[in-house]
């Protein structure tokens, strides 16, 4: 296997709402701007680019075509999208370098997710036949799986409450974050419901924004960046689209691709929960204990991109290698209802 | 110039998904249609509600189907008080897992009831059927509390049900970009406004709003003329449905004087077996009282009758 590693991330704020198109142009343009001149490249040290977003939130065919402008994709380049968290488009990247037939990638994900309805655009990505012809919403089916861990004592509402606390004021420090805050957890548990037993502190933002990581391997890193943050692990696994039929209690795909990235020992955690009790789930699936930083950006719910929130937890979790804040840090990445897809990436300092 | 507020509207898509079932869900979808719940039987003998194929965790194949009750317990609710469109209820109501009395997975619906205060994990409940079926889920209007006075399905046979229709629809608002705002503003007064890369020079119309050679931003508006000419064409002969000329015509790629990208139009006014490259073109504008902020203001272009251009002149636009 090639040395591989995150050796430069830029992202765009995030915002409740953007007047740009939802082809990201808009946002990727300063982002893309913002690596190269933080690395001293162009456009011409890429080996690869690879884009994760979604027609859905386009509402159109190959909306991502027009995205690869803010490339310059002319003369041709080497390209790839996945309809997909930009995490996964990542994924793809490092495998592209694993070939040997490049050294370089740039990888982004972007979102518009003001542009339509996002809980109900998510009702579209379920099981065609039995459960999405009855539109059941994002925020309905965390619903579901919350009350599940509450009825069985697996978590409760205050420790929600309290997950939501810490993400808000840890936000306060990150410049690029929707949501912060420093009300306490009676505070928020006097709120009303927003979708019982969801209040609104136990969900995501909805959020526009867009994100880029450069990936190098070997020698092209270490030339690129004092301090890469090596992939020593990534992974990704996927439990059965049928929900009923799933432990929601549980995320066996998560723990099994942790599990095959070797996450012993991480000092910093970036986990991609757009709903409070999904990290208390996470937590206590991977094992870490109260010496594992979870999430200091914020994390999704502070400003949850869809299709570069995923992207934005690796970018981040690299970020404290890069600063030489810790050695060895992971980032989870999920996909689907529930909890259904998870990508864990494990990233490493070398002296 | 740039302005402050791009234009925008709403894009309403929907599609009419037909999709074939398949052996196993035919199966559970004909068992609705005939007012009946079927479960699918793994080897180690658990009934999945609704059915799996295979066994997720094991893979092990389905063996059987068997019914199950329309009545079962709710696992778990979540409250939906502002039902979206096309939910099953416009009435507030609780999302529901059921586990149907029979069954080893849970079920997902709603349940009809007032308010929250009305469901617990735990309650008992059965199917509100359709009173018209037709093999899907919806057959099931919804859950409700068992308690409550209910009428029993009546159950019928029916021919298999192979293919389900499910509607999907999105409301999604479209911006346009500052410079698209700017060309179909332009449009609106009877005017071509590209934009030239600061990088490259080169003129784009419509402007893109990044250079894809450069990738940035394109800023300078340049007003171009509305004439140019044919770099390429093709002739169609073609009849399809919604075609508002009569075959055969032209759809060309017109390059406007000072443009370094041709965009595709309509050359009419002359005979379809005369149109060249090098053809040089001017634009037939609709009336004035019916433009609006589009490329459609411009009815056509028709030959202006003057000398072609040297294929020299035109060659790196193709």
């Amino acid at each position: 296997m090639r040395d591989v590693a995150v050796v430069g991330f830029a992202q765009s704020p995030q915002v409740r709402r953007t007047q740009g198109t939802t082809n990201g142009v808009e946002m990727l343009i300063p982002i893309f701007a913002e690596v190269y001149e933080k690395l001293g490249i162009t456009k011409s040290d890429i080996g690869f680019w690879c884009s994760g977003s979604s027609d859905y939130l386009a509402g159109r065919a190959f909306s991502f075509i027009s995205a690869i402008d803010a490339i310059g994709p002319v003369p041709p380049i080497n390209e790839s999208h996945v309809e997909a968290d930009g995490a996964w488009a990542l994924y793809e990247a490092w495998c592209k370098i694993q070939t040997g037939d490049v050294d370089t990638a740039l990888i982004y994900g972007f979102g518009k997710s003001s542009a339509g309805t996002l809980p109900r655009t998510m009702a579209l990505q379920l099981d065609p036949y039995t459960v999405a012809p009855l539109l059941p919403d994002s925020v309905a089916i965390a619903g579901l799986q919350a009350r599940i861990g509450i009825d069985t004592g697996t978590w409760s509402e205050a420790e929600m409450a309290e997950v939501a606390v810490r993400s808000r004021r840890d936000a306060e420090s990150n410049p690029y974050a929707q949501v912060t805050g420093s009300k306490d957890a009676a505070d928020l548990l006097g709120e009303p419901y927003l979708a019982d037993p969801l209040r609104r502190h136990d969900c995501a933002p909805i959020t526009d924004g867009a994100a880029v990581i450069v990936l190098a391997a070997g020698d092209r890193a270490r030339e690129l960046t004092e301090r890469p943050a090596w992939i020593t692990g990534i992974e990704h696994r996927v439990d059965s689209a049928n929900l009923g039929a799933r432990d929601l209690t549980t995320s066996p795909s998560t723990v099994a691709a942790a599990r095959a990235a070797g996450i012993d020992g991480v000092e910093v955690a970036e986990l991609y929960t757009p709903f409070t009790h999904q990290e208390l789930l996470l937590r206590r699936e991977l094992g870490l204990g109260d010496d594992v930083r979870i999430t200091p950006s914020g994390g999704a719910l502070a400003g949850n991109p869809m299709f570069a929130a995923g992207l934005v937890r690796i970018g981040e979790a690299a970020s404290h290698i890069a600063a030489g804040t810790a050695g060895k840090t992971l980032a989870h990445v999920t996909s689907g209802p529930a909890l259904q897809q998870n990508l864990v990436c494990v990233l490493e300092g070398r002296s | 110039m740039s302005v402050t507020e791009p234009l925008s509207a709403p894009i309403e898509l929907s599609f009419d998904y037909t999709r074939s079932l398949g052996t196993t869900l035919s199966r559970f979808m004909t068992g609705l249609a005939e007012g009946r719940l079927l479960g699918a039987k793994v080897s180690d003998g658990r009934v999945f509600v609704p059915p799996v194929e295979y066994d997720p965790v094991t893979g092990a194949a389905v063996t059987e189907f068997v019914p199950v009750s329309d009545e079962g317990t709710v696992v778990s609710w979540s409250w939906a008080p502002a039902p979206l469109p096309g939910q099953p209820l416009v009435t507030p109501f609780a999302w529901v897992f059921v586990r149907l009395d029979g069954a080893d997975t849970s079920i997902l619906h709603a349940l009809d009831v007032a308010g929250p205060t009305e469901v617990r994990t735990g309650l008992r409940v059965r199917a509100r059927w359709s009173g018209e079926r037709v093999g899907a889920i919806s057959d099931i209007i919804c859950f409700e509390p068992a308690s409550a006075p209910g009428t029993p399905v009546t159950q019928t046979t029916v021919e298999p049900v192979e293919i389900v229709t499910t509607p999907v629809s999105l409301t999604v608002q479209h911006t346009a970009s500052q410079q698209e705002t700017t060309y179909l503003l332009g449009l609106e007064q009877g005017k071509l406004i590209g934009q030239r890369c600061p990088v490259c020079s080169k003129v784009y119309v419509p402007p893109r709003g990044a250079c894809p050679v450069d990738g940035v931003p394109t800023v300078e508006n340049v007003e171009l003329a509305d004439r140019g000419i044919v770099t390429t064409f093709c002739v169609v002969n073609v009849p399809f449905m919604g075609q508002k000329i009569k075959p055969p015509y032209v759809a060309a790629y017109v390059l406007l004087d000072g443009a370094d990208i041709a965009f595709l139009h309509l050359i009419l006014e002359c005979d379809a077996a005369d149109v060249r490259m090098g053809m040089k073109v001017e634009a037939v504008w609709r009336p004035r009282e019916e433009w609006v902020p589009g490329l459609q203001n411009i009815d056509y272009f028709r030959p202006t009758g003057e000398p072609d251009a040297p294929y020299d002149s035109f060659k790196e636009h193709l």
